[in-house]
């Protein structure tokens, strides 16, 4: 008996120290955290940006691209795009801020061009020749919030400039 | 024995500990935040706030938007003043969004916000704030979150009784407080007496463009409006204003202007005096006020000054106005959600007066009259009294409203926020606010669905609230949670300026349509550029205007030869940037606008007057890439004789050329 009641004070007075009884969960304020798993270069051979690489699609929407004969129309549209939007930062014969761009169809297939207009921060950060282009060029390629036709448009205008 | 001696032992130590939980110390006026307080304000890094609360900048002449519940301030827009973080009445394309009948006044005193509604709801659309000292409303624009209009209203003085919107936006009003000649006049001031009048102005909202004009003018007597309310549903074709100084006094205010016991709320049918006017009703008089555009496709404003404005003799629409009396020299003007209560905070009263609408309605068609004022009935008391809320406080200023029938009203001398329901006049709760409260703000609570979350009061005083700042000190605002039962305080966060008013809204309503660039193929400024090949330096006269642009990294051109000492030299300066969140800015060394940020699509124009000989330095302002402190050029000044010729390269090229 007394060890009994002696055990439900002992019990009561712990309760108390408690301050408060029930215990609330505490809130997690904590930002939501993504982790991103970062890959390392499979091969450490040095990329040449110069070279030919037809078969690097690149990372975006557009995932494959065939074309036909080239739409003197769509080159003029493109050509009206591509001033406003490009041609701060490149010309076609000479490096500016951006790489020259003259026989850049021959060089880069048609959805790596289109993918570096349409998602360049993507580009620039995951794709081996945009991270190589970065690092050769220092200024990232601007996003100019282009649409797809108007991307292909531009990719037509380049078809024009070999 | 033995056993209870442990027991009693037991339970002494129990209590001790017990005791020590309790908070300790002084008493201090933390206001009693009960423990979640913290976690109700707390949004977490990237996680975003509930309401937005766009809160009056007051003296600022600005208007401030913040979050809610976190209290953390995002933005100042720039109204009626000058603003260097924005370039705003300092670029030449803003200038004349501050222009007035007085010249260009660089700064004003902004203070009641209202956010435009559809149906009785606020629907983020635009929020409309006046400016008190040199009477005008403006219009922004919650897309852009910049000035879009400003309108002067004339024959006005003391613009209080303003900007508040009718249900579905048709109008906007501006109501004078002072009383003055109408139209002015060099008259005695003695003289006041029933030959000033009070302007109260309709200002009406084009439905697609928000684009206000001032449709007419009522020239009411000579009284002080203080402060105006739209009706709502049942009431929403009545508008309602406070009146002090009904004793037309002009000297010794605060004495002269508190003898009356009642003074009025004017109760004016707007409806019928749209009908009247839409009848070809009111006199077009001279009068001479700006109105100010902003054009987001030329990215100009513009100023036209109107001479005319159609006015209303109150005589001539009658069934339109009435007087409501009520106790003396009522502040606060209030129609809660139904449209049913009109209370009227008399802030020298003891009591706060509750008028009825469908009791005003058959009182005027009884014909329950007391007389009138200047020809205007005045309604008799008893027949629209719905009560009086006895002694709730002292100094009663303003009442917002939830949906279950509460009001909740601020008492300027005794520091509270007092909850009550309106139907049994019984006061539930009321909370200390420290110190001095003056409005408060209910998201939506100006119109038909106040949202029952947050009440935001905003204080006159802080006093010991903040770390001390000097003889100024930071002006404040309160955040309550109102969803329960007893008002519970959560927060206390700095405001700018004096915080008279504000207005909020569910972040829904407005963060999805908000606006993330101007589209270059859309910009129609007369001095804008869409490429560099269209960049260029052009002398007339002794002006020079450079049409130039920026993107990450540089200007064009960049190295600009042939300007000379005393030439004007007009930097128009177009960003080519077509993605969020990257502005340029730009500062030419000893011009008088130093900065100007330069959103993407936009251009904007600044003015050089280079005094010196030598070759001068610009940069980007804005840390726009890695290449940011790259982003620079030189402008040289020759003598004013000189023969050097003006010439403008990039890259020791003129812009564009050579390239197709």
């Amino acid at each position: 008996m007394k060890f009994k009641l002696f055990t439900l004070l002992t019990f009561l007075s712990l309760t108390f120290l408690s301050c408060g009884g029930e215990k609330k969960a505490k809130p997690n304020y904590d930002a939501p955290t993504k982790k991103e798993v970062v890959k390392k270069p499979t091969s450490t051979e040095k990329i040449d940006i110069n070279a030919p690489s037809m078969s690097n699609k690149g990372i975006g929407p557009i995932k494959s691209m065939a074309l036909g004969a080239i739409d003197n129309q769509l080159v003029a549209k493109g050509k009206g795009i591509y001033k406003i939007n490009c041609s701060a930062c490149h010309k076609f014969k000479k490096r500016y801020i951006g790489p020259a761009l003259k026989g850049i169809t021959k060089r880069r297939s048609p959805e790596w061009i289109m993918n570096m207009i349409l998602n360049p921060d993507a580009m620039l950060q995951k794709d081996p020749i945009g991270k190589a282009l970065l690092k050769e060029y220092n200024a990232p390629m601007a996003n100019q919030q282009l649409k797809e036709t108007d991307a292909r448009a531009i990719l037509e205008y380049f078809r024009t400039k070999n | 024995m033995k056993t209870i001696l442990k027991s009693i032992f037991l339970l002494a130590i129990t209590a001790t500990f017990l005791i020590s939980c309790a908070p300790s110390g002084k008493k201090s006026n933390k206001g009693a935040i009960s423990g979640n307080a913290a976690e109700k304000v707390y949004v977490a890094p990237g996680e975003l706030d509930s309401h937005y609360a766009f809160i009056s900048g007051g003296f600022s002449g600005q208007l401030s938007v913040y979050g809610l519940p976190s209290g953390r301030l995002f933005r100042v827009i720039p109204v009626f003043s000058q603003d260097p973080e924005k370039g705003y009445g300092y670029s030449e394309e803003t200038k004349p969004m501050l222009m007035t009948s007085h010249g260009l006044i660089p700064w004003g005193d902004s203070h009641h916000p209202d956010i435009s509604q559809t149906n009785g709801s606020v629907d983020g659309r635009w929020v409309f704030i006046n400016e008190n000292n040199t009477p005008r409303i403006a219009r922004i624009s919650l897309e852009t979150f910049e000035t879009e209009e400003i309108i002067e209203i004339p024959n006005s003085a003391g613009n209080h009784s303003s900007s508040y919107v009718t249900e579905n936006t048709e109008y906007v009003v501006a109501g004078t407080r002072f009383a003055v000649p109408f139209p002015q006049r060099d008259m005695p001031i003695s003289e006041m007496k029933g030959n000033f009048k009070g302007a109260l102005s309709f200002l009406k909202v084009d439905k697609e463009t928000g684009h206000m004009n001032i449709s007419f003018q009522i020239k009411m007597p000579g009284f002080n409006y203080d402060k105006a309310h739209p009706g709502r549903a049942a009431s929403s074709d009545w508008f309602f204003f406070t009146t002090y100084n009904t004793e037309e006094a002009n000297t010794l205010m605060e004495v002269n202007s508190s003898q009356n016991d009642k003074d009025y709320i004017a109760a004016i049918n707007w409806k019928k005096i749209e009908e009247y006017v839409a009848n070809g009703g009111g006199k077009m008089e001279a009068a001479n006020y700006a109105h100010n555009t902003w054009d987001d496709e030329t990215h100009t404003a513009t100023t036209v000054m109107k001479k005319k404005v159609l006015v209303i003799e109150p005589k001539e629409v009658p069934g339109a106005i009435y007087f409501l009396p009520t106790a003396k020299s009522p502040h606060g003007c209030d129609v809660d959600p139904t449209g049913e209560y009109i209370v009227g905070s008399g802030k020298l009263a003891a009591s706060t007066t509750i008028h009825s609408f469908s009791k005003m309605i058959k009182a005027i068609e009884d014909k329950a009259f007391d007389g009138d004022a200047y020809g205007i009935p005045i309604l008799k008391f008893d027949a629209i009294n719905y009560g009086m809320l006895e002694q709730p406080g002292l100094g009663p200023l303003h009442t917002e409203f939830d949906t279950r029938g509460n009001a909740y009203t601020t008492f300027f001398i005794s520091s509270e926020v007092v909850k009550w329901n309106i139907k049994d006049l019984k006061v539930i709760d009321r909370h200390a606010v420290y110190y001095s409260v003056g409005h408060l703000m209910i998201p939506g609570g100006n119109s038909r669905t106040p949202d029952d979350k947050y009440l935001v009061a905003m204080n006159k005083i802080t006093k010991d609230r903040y770390l001390p700042t000097g003889p100024e000190v930071t002006q404040s605002a309160q955040l309550f949670d109102i969803s329960g039962e007893k008002l519970e305080l959560l927060l206390d966060f700095p405001t700018i300026g004096e915080p008279h008013y504000a207005a909020g809204i569910s972040a829904d309503k407005i963060m999805s349509k908000t606006k993330k660039i101007y589209r270059l193929d859309k910009n129609e400024h007369a001095y804008g550029v869409k490429s560099e090949s269209e960049t260029k330096v052009v002398r007339k006269g002794k002006e020079v205007h450079i049409y130039m642009t920026m993107i990450r990294s540089h200007f064009s051109p960049d190295n600009i030869e042939g300007v000379k000492v005393g030439d004007k030299v007009f930097f128009h300066v177009t960003n080519l940037e077509q993605d969020y969140d990257v502005p340029h800015g730009i500062s030419m060394i000893g011009a008088n606008t130093s900065e100007l940020l330069v959103m993407p699509g936009r251009t904007a124009t600044f003015v050089w007057e280079p005094k010196q000989v030598g070759v001068w330095p610009f940069y980007c302002t804005d840390f726009c890439s890695a290449l940011h402190q790259e982003m620079q050029g030189y402008v040289r000044v020759s003598p004013r004789n000189s023969k050097v010729p003006i010439s403008y390269t990039l890259d020791g090229d003129i812009p564009g050329e050579g390239e197709d």
